[in-house]
């Protein structure tokens, strides 16, 4: 379970987007997570609530992209897509491969919210 | 891989778009990031890592489910190259300091780390116990990571090779099991193999077969602690991963390992330059 300190290492990421936008409220997260990332969609939805609680990001809503596998054949230079515990060539079925898709953990976008405009 | 998804760790947060602003109202915006969720983990990682090559310590990050023979991989090491090679150990463990003891027992200096309900050790907790250790004292440091096959591949430490354990009585489809893992690692090690003949179910080939199917490019070895062949190609790769990397360290290169979730550094190891 080791979600949970993604999503603190996220919510640190998102704390510190916020602060340099002068945020008021982080609406919504977006998160890419890959096949192969070794980070479960599910479990990081799960965990979120519970990293996020009494911070700026507290009522924001994450949103969990989810990046399949993608490889490349090293022979025949075909895409193709493939199971994390199966990189082999769609094509020509070929094991040396590189993944070209799949492996990401990444922070994408920050909606946030800022202070109300001033009226001129 | 940048194409697709833009984790090219590429410039600072940029504003997207400005809405209009509305008066009385807030406003909202949408900020492009893509960062990589645990840049701060990588970066106290990269601190790890050039603390080891100034001292020109080749530290290895060993990961395997609970009982695969880690710290016993250990012991014998110790036994065998203890006079040769200055060990230090840092031991991840939730509980306990049994396995601390039982590398102080072979005279080599030893720092248990406890996670609590921690599933993994990350850079902040070996950072912690690399001051309790006189890195000026090693040649190589084993960061034993907490057992699971999970979680551990996930978080840089600084290390400079990953090495997975897959024993013998776990089953030669743990790889296919848990690809994420052991993709991670430049050398994996097939232990307990004095067990192959009471385990018939073990074929070292289908282990080796799994491998080849998750990508795995590394070095694979099949072993027992209670030494033997296996045992001493084991310690060869070892003295020459020193080896190569006092000579990297001296050209003012460093290596890091292949770490899942980091998009960009991952098909090989890659080869880098010294951070300071």
């Amino acid at each position: 379970m080791h979600e949970l300190s993604i999503c603190q290492a996220l919510i640190g990421q998102v704390e510190r987007v916020a602060r340099e936008n002068e945020a008021q409220r982080v609406v919504s997260i977006v998160v890419v997570v890959g096949a192969l990332s070794g980070v479960e969609p599910g479990l990081l939805e799960r965990a979120y609530p519970l990293a996020a609680h009494g911070t700026i990001a507290e009522q924001a809503a994450l949103v969990v992209e989810r990046m399949p596998v993608r490889v490349k054949c090293r022979q025949c230079a075909a895409e193709s897509d493939a199971e994390s515990n199966r990189l082999l060539c769609g094509e020509c079925g070929d094991w040396q491969v590189d993944v070209t898709a799949g492996e990401e953990l990444l922070l994408r976008r920050v909606e946030i919210e800022t202070a109300l405009e001033p009226v001129h | 891989m940048c194409q697709d998804c833009g984790c090219s760790l590429g410039p600072p947060a940029q504003r997207a778009k400005q809405p209009e602003a509305t008066q009385g109202r807030p406003r909202t915006e949408v900020i492009e990031v893509i960062t990589a969720i645990l840049s701060e983990n990588d970066l106290t990682a990269a601190h790890n890592r050039s603390h080891f090559d100034s001292q020109k310590v080749l530290a290895l990050n060993l990961m395997s489910s609970p009982g695969a023979g880690k710290t016993s991989l250990l012991e014998s090491t110790i036994h065998a190259l203890g006079d040769e090679l200055r060990i230090g150990v840092i031991e991840g463990d939730l509980a306990t300091e049994n396995d601390a003891e039982r590398i102080r027992a072979c005279g080599v200096p030893a720092v248990q780390i406890t996670t609590g309900n921690a599933c993994h050790l990350d850079a902040a907790m070996v950072h912690d116990a690399v001051h309790e250790l006189k890195l000026a004292d090693l040649d190589v440091l084993f960061i034993e990571n907490v057992g699971n096959l999970v979680c551990p591949a996930s978080f840089d430490l600084g290390q400079h090779r990953n090495i997975t354990l897959l024993s013998v009585p776990e089953g030669d489809d743990k790889p296919a099991k848990y690809p994420v893992m052991f993709r991670a690692a430049d050398l994996a090690l097939i232990t307990k193999c004095d067990l192959l003949a009471y385990i018939e179910e073990f074929k070292p080939q289908r282990a080796r077969d799994a491998l080849e199917r998750i990508g795995f490019g590394g070095t694979i070895l099949e072993l027992s602690s209670r030494g033997g062949p296996g045992f001493d190609a084991w310690l060869s790769w070892l003295k020459e991963e020193i080896l190569s990397h006092h000579q990297r360290t001296a050209k003012g290169r460093t290596l890091a390992p292949r770490i899942q979730p980091e998009g960009a550094m991952l098909h090989s190891a890659a080869d880098l330059p010294l951070s300071r």
